[in-house]
């Protein structure tokens, strides 16, 4: 198990863990602990509804892929450090993260 | 007014198959969809991408799977209003419907499916003070007529395909254009991007690169947008129009207010027929949900299946349904 923290829209922080064994991505992590991620494309870097910022995390781990920076520069706003949550896989590098929820709000 | 049997929400992948279920019954489907095209997230988003779990295909691209899907409902020649969002239903003295969309279409239906998939796909929109104030005085988030544009001071905001495109589109249109992007360069297609970077070396549009949007102005109308560059250093222009090109992204949108049990931006059913809890409204697809829901295409095909059979009364209501397989009856197209 690793564990990770994520800060909401409203700037709340909550402390989780996820298995690194089952090659899950840090979107299917924060959908299954309801968080409001829609993940429209399911995991594709196609839609950028699971954008999130990496605010405290182990180098690299903000340095988003080609794909995701081809959606990020779609969004009206991202950061230095944005990156699509479905394509970071749960792993040793994501243990101590903290990572702060910016896709759009649900409904 | 449009007269239909059905009036389907939403032309993805489900509401396709549905036209071609509700065929099967003798029942005219209309289908409505906010995107300019039919198919849905498929055709919107991953046309090209392939997909390995519908019965039957090993493998098929999104957009063929739409296309194959258009064919076989094309017996039961469905009618489209494309571009268009349902924001108004309402209940008629006979249990029938009239849906309204935003650009005032009017169907009138004896029964409603919401095929909707996540929603409907909406522009992105900048975060800036008063945006919702110039929302059609001068903000728009989309083409629909060049003319509108014609000798105007026209300024789009966005790095994506359709950013490039409406640029070079607009150059021979507009008095003015300005392209605002955030980046140095673009990600869009290389073509586009070449023909952009091409106009504005010959002067003919103004591209300001490193720059967001930072505030807009103007008295009743937009007369001005403040551009900020990466030194915090601001520009002012002046303009006509403000046309922001970030994406599209889903909302429920005025589904949310139909008096429907909703369950996490998903409607829920019953699933003995998908019917929700208002009478004659159906809802299949990811729009809904139920226990054990699988957002999967291919439950949509079989929500859909039986749906039909129960939204059978409402349009016949003085037949009785009897099965038949398409192995022994065909298609029979209207």
């Amino acid at each position: 198990m690793i564990n990770f923290t994520v800060e909401d829209q409203d700037g709340n922080r909550q402390e989780h863990e996820a298995p690194e064994d089952m090659g899950l991505s840090l979107m299917e992590i924060l959908k299954a602990y309801e968080y409001p991620v829609l993940a429209t494309c399911g995991g594709m870097a196609l839609c950028a509804t699971c954008h999130v910022e990496i605010l405290e995390g182990k180098d690299g781990l903000g340095d988003a892929t080609d794909p995701e920076l081809d959606q990020l520069e779609n969004l009206p706003e991202y950061y230095p450090t944005s990156r699509l949550a479905c394509q970071i896989r749960i792993g040793e590098i994501l243990d101590g993260a903290v990572v702060k929820l910016r896709g759009e709000d649900v409904v | 007014m449009i007269h239909t049997d059905l009036c389907i929400i939403g032309a993805g992948p489900v509401g396709l198959f549905a036209v071609f279920e509700a065929g099967l019954l003798k029942m005219r489907c209309h289908l409505i969809d906010a995107l300019p095209q039919i198919g849905g997230q498929l055709s919107e988003i991953y046309p090209q991408k392939p997909i390995y779990d519908i019965p039957g295909y090993p493998e098929v691209k999104a957009q063929e799977l739409v296309d194959n899907l258009m064919e076989q409902a094309k017996p039961f020649k469905p009618t489209f209003t494309l571009g268009e969002r349902v924001d108004h239903l309402d209940k008629q003295a006979d249990g029938s419907f009239i849906v309204t969309t935003n650009e005032k279409t009017k169907v009138h239906a004896k029964v409603i499916i919401i095929a909707g998939g996540l929603g409907c796909f909406e522009p992105r929109k900048p975060v800036l003070d008063n945006l919702e104030k110039f929302e059609g005085k001068g903000i728009t988030y989309m083409v629909r007529d060049p003319e509108t544009f014609r000798n105007k001071k026209v300024i789009l905001a966005g790095g994506g395909d359709s950013a490039l495109d409406w640029t070079i589109f607009l150059a021979d249109v507009a008095e003015r254009v300005t392209l605002v992007h955030r980046n140095e360069t673009f990600r869009g297609a290389p073509d586009s991007a070449s023909k952009v970077f091409d106009l504005a070396n010959k002067g003919k549009i103004d591209l300001i690169l490193s720059s967001n949007l930072k505030e807009i102005g103007g008295n009743g109308r937009l007369n001005k947008v403040v551009l900020e560059d990466k030194n915090k250093e601001l520009t002012e222009l002046d303009a006509d129009y403000l046309i922001p090109l970030f994406g599209l992204s889903p909302k429920l949108g005025p589904i949310a207010d139909w008096g429907l049990s909703i369950d996490k931006n998903a409607i829920e059913v019953d699933t003995r027929d998908y019917s929700t809890g208002v009478e004659r409204i159906y809802a299949i697809g990811d729009i809904n949900t139920y226990p054990g829901k699988l957002k999967l295409i291919l439950c949509g095909f079989h929500e859909a299946a039986i749906m039909m059979h129960s939204a059978f009364k409402y349009v016949y209501p003085d037949q009785k349904l009897s099965f038949k397989y398409t192995t022994v009856n065909g298609v029979n197209a209207f």
